[in-house]
């Protein structure tokens, strides 16, 4: 895989929003922006393919200058050696599917590794849609032609603006495995911008953290994921927190599978397909954790794990509070009522027992590291 | 049907041909530029290719009169040209149909242009496509509607007009004599039958173009979700 550098240092101001981006990356496989809506993840997106006339700056991928204000240099984005998929995979509606491949074709681009238009169409299994005109596919089929379309014009750096936002759950699950392909079957980076998490969880290698115009952070993505959850990345209602078990055993009988977050300690989900030993991620919603003092006995809950309160934090003008819990040295949040904190007089310190809903494990929240 | 009759009806479809030939060339671009400018010069620009559309036809074709003249600057550099008058000549004819009719051809384009967005033109550039490219290969054939509407309100205009035909154009049999003229003509000199012939037949080319129109237009499907 190849990994290229991006510097990006410009700033865009329009209709009274300021994006000033800062930042180098060095790209190799999926680099994940995240961010709430409207913090200008789109606008930095558009500034690298060239689409932003406004931007003042520089954009430089490895040793090129795309933008750079100083020499009034700005290489336009037909000339640029990058892909854009955007978020409502504008397929041209005169063209059919062929043609619209055909299009990409003949003007391909880029100096990027050749691509040919059998590999796309095999990769992105759209042999059947070929001679289809673009309203005839479905939103799934469009995203997968508007990937092969972008990959054939042979591009060194591949954009991607929200490309499943349009998809219902069980298409998204399949486009990303289309995606997740891209990097090492094509040989070029991918920029992915989402605010969806579980997106993040699936693809990212590296990580952009973006709000209001600004990177507030950036990294590897495992050291950065604990970051995902807090505001203003995520509403207080999908807040949570992300932790790691192991595969340990599954029970058929039941449909369960076993998972070992430390030794000794380990919950059950429904049944996952992945092979003992394997190591996944485990988003948990802090909504789904509610907490006990002493160990509960009779209940339907299952999950019941040893815990440590690490912080108790009252929201201001609301009915909760977010207490923070150590499970086995790992971070785990749970939204309790203020009143319940108080009842059971949780303060630092305190053992207590998380309990959380099995059934809340989506599998949509799971992958593997 | 007499010579003079089927010369009017034979120069009318010439002049209207030839016209929207032209002007849809002439238009395309301002269309263009009308539907993604961001200058200040939007404005004037627009009403000025809007302005036909509201004039008294005797007020344009007065203009167009004193415009086209030997002694108008646009006439007399006709006439070191060719040697010919402007005014009372096809030519000239032509010219003032393209100017009358400009808004029916500009507008139709520029709003098929603005329903397409950038986005086709974004998307293009982005898969490699230069800004002309762009315009011949994606903003055309997107824009295929609106351009076959433009050319048939701009035939059915020309085919209609009157007074800045007869302003510029005056009567002249063979020359400038079009169907409409033709029709009032024979009104005047109580020639029912040659009149009930020529409008019955305008009326119902009218038609018939304007049938054909919304069957094309029927035939591409609309746009969805694009």
């Amino acid at each position: 895989m190849s990994s290229c550098r991006l510097d990006l240092d410009f700033r865009l101001v329009r209709g009274g929003f300021d994006l000033a981006i800062s930042e180098t990356l060095t790209l190799d496989g999926v680099t994940v922006l995240f961010g709430p809506n409207g913090s200008g993840k789109s606008m930095t997106l558009r500034t690298i393919a060239g689409l932003e006339s406004g931007a003042k700056g520089i954009v430089r991928f490895d040793d090129t200058d795309w933008l750079r204000s100083d020499t009034d240099t700005f290489v336009p984005a037909h000339q640029r050696p990058v892909a854009h998929v955007f978020q409502d995979a504008r397929l041209f509606s005169h063209l059919d599917v062929s043609g619209n491949l055909g299009f990409a074709q003949r003007r391909a681009k880029g100096d990027g590794p050749e691509v040919s238009r059998n590999d796309v169409v095999e990769v992105f299994d759209i042999a059947h849609l070929l001679q289809r005109t673009p309203h005839g596919l479905s939103g799934g089929e469009r995203q997968r032609v508007a990937m092969a379309r972008a990959l054939l014009t042979r591009p060194r750096l591949v954009l991607m603006d929200e490309p499943l936002s349009a998809l219902d759950v069980q298409r998204r699950a399949q486009a990303l495995n289309f995606i997740e392909q891209i990097p090492e079957r094509f040989k070029v980076p991918v920029i992915y911008v989402t605010h969806q998490i579980d997106e993040v969880v699936r693809l990212a290698n590296q990580l952009v953290l973006i709000a209001g115009g600004r990177i507030e952070a950036s990294g590897r993505s495992a050291d950065l994921m604990s970051r995902l959850d807090l505001p203003p990345f995520t509403g207080r209602f999908e807040a949570g927190s992300i932790i790691e078990a192991e595969v340990k055993k599954h029970n058929s009988e039941f449909a369960l599978t076993e998972l070992e977050i430390a030794e000794g300690v380990a919950v059950e989900v429904p049944f996952l397909d992945f092979p003992v030993g394997e190591v996944v991620r485990l988003r948990v919603r802090a909504r789904d954790v509610s907490i006990a003092v002493t160990k509960p006995e009779g209940v339907s809950l299952r999950n019941v794990l040893p815990a440590n309160v690490e912080e108790v934090q009252p929201e201001a003008d609301t009915a909760f509070a977010e207490v923070r819990l150590s499970v086995a040295g790992q971070a785990v949040r749970a939204r309790i009522s203020r009143a319940s904190a108080h009842e059971l007089k949780l303060e630092p310190g305190k053992s207590v027992h998380a309990m959380v809903k099995a059934t809340a494990l989506d599998r949509r929240l799971l992958t593997r590291r | 049907m007499t010579a003079e009759v089927f010369d009017a009806i034979w120069l009318t479809a010439q002049l209207a041909t030839i016209s929207v030939v032209l002007l849809l060339i002439l238009a395309t671009p301002i269309a263009w530029w009308l539907a993604f400018t961001r200058s200040r010069m939007k404005i004037p620009v627009e009403a000025l290719t809007t302005l036909p559309l509201v004039l008294p036809p005797t007020v344009l074709g007065f203009y167009l009169l004193i415009l086209l003249g030997p002694a108008g600057w646009l006439g007399s550099w006709w006439v070191s040209l060719t040697g010919e008058t402007l005014t009372f000549s096809f030519t000239g004819l032509v010219v003032a149909s393209m100017i009358h009719s400009l808004p029916f051809v500009v507008q139709p384009m520029r709003q098929a242009f603005q329903d397409m967005g950038t986005g086709p033109l974004e998307d293009a550039a982005t898969l490699g496509a230069g800004p002309l490219d762009r315009f011949f290969s994606v903003g055309l054939p997107q824009a295929k509607r609106g351009i076959v509407t433009a050319s048939v309100l701009g035939f059915a205009h020309v085919l209609g007009e009157f007074g800045v035909v007869l302003m510029v154009g005056g009567n002249i049999p063979g020359r400038t004599k079009v169907v409409s003229i033709a029709i009032y003509e024979s009104v005047e000199t109580l020639d029912y039958a040659t009149a009930h012939m020529l409008s019955a037949g305008l009326l119902l080319l009218s038609f018939a173009v304007l049938v054909g129109v919304f069957a094309v237009n029927r035939s591409i499907p609309m746009k969805v979700g694009q």
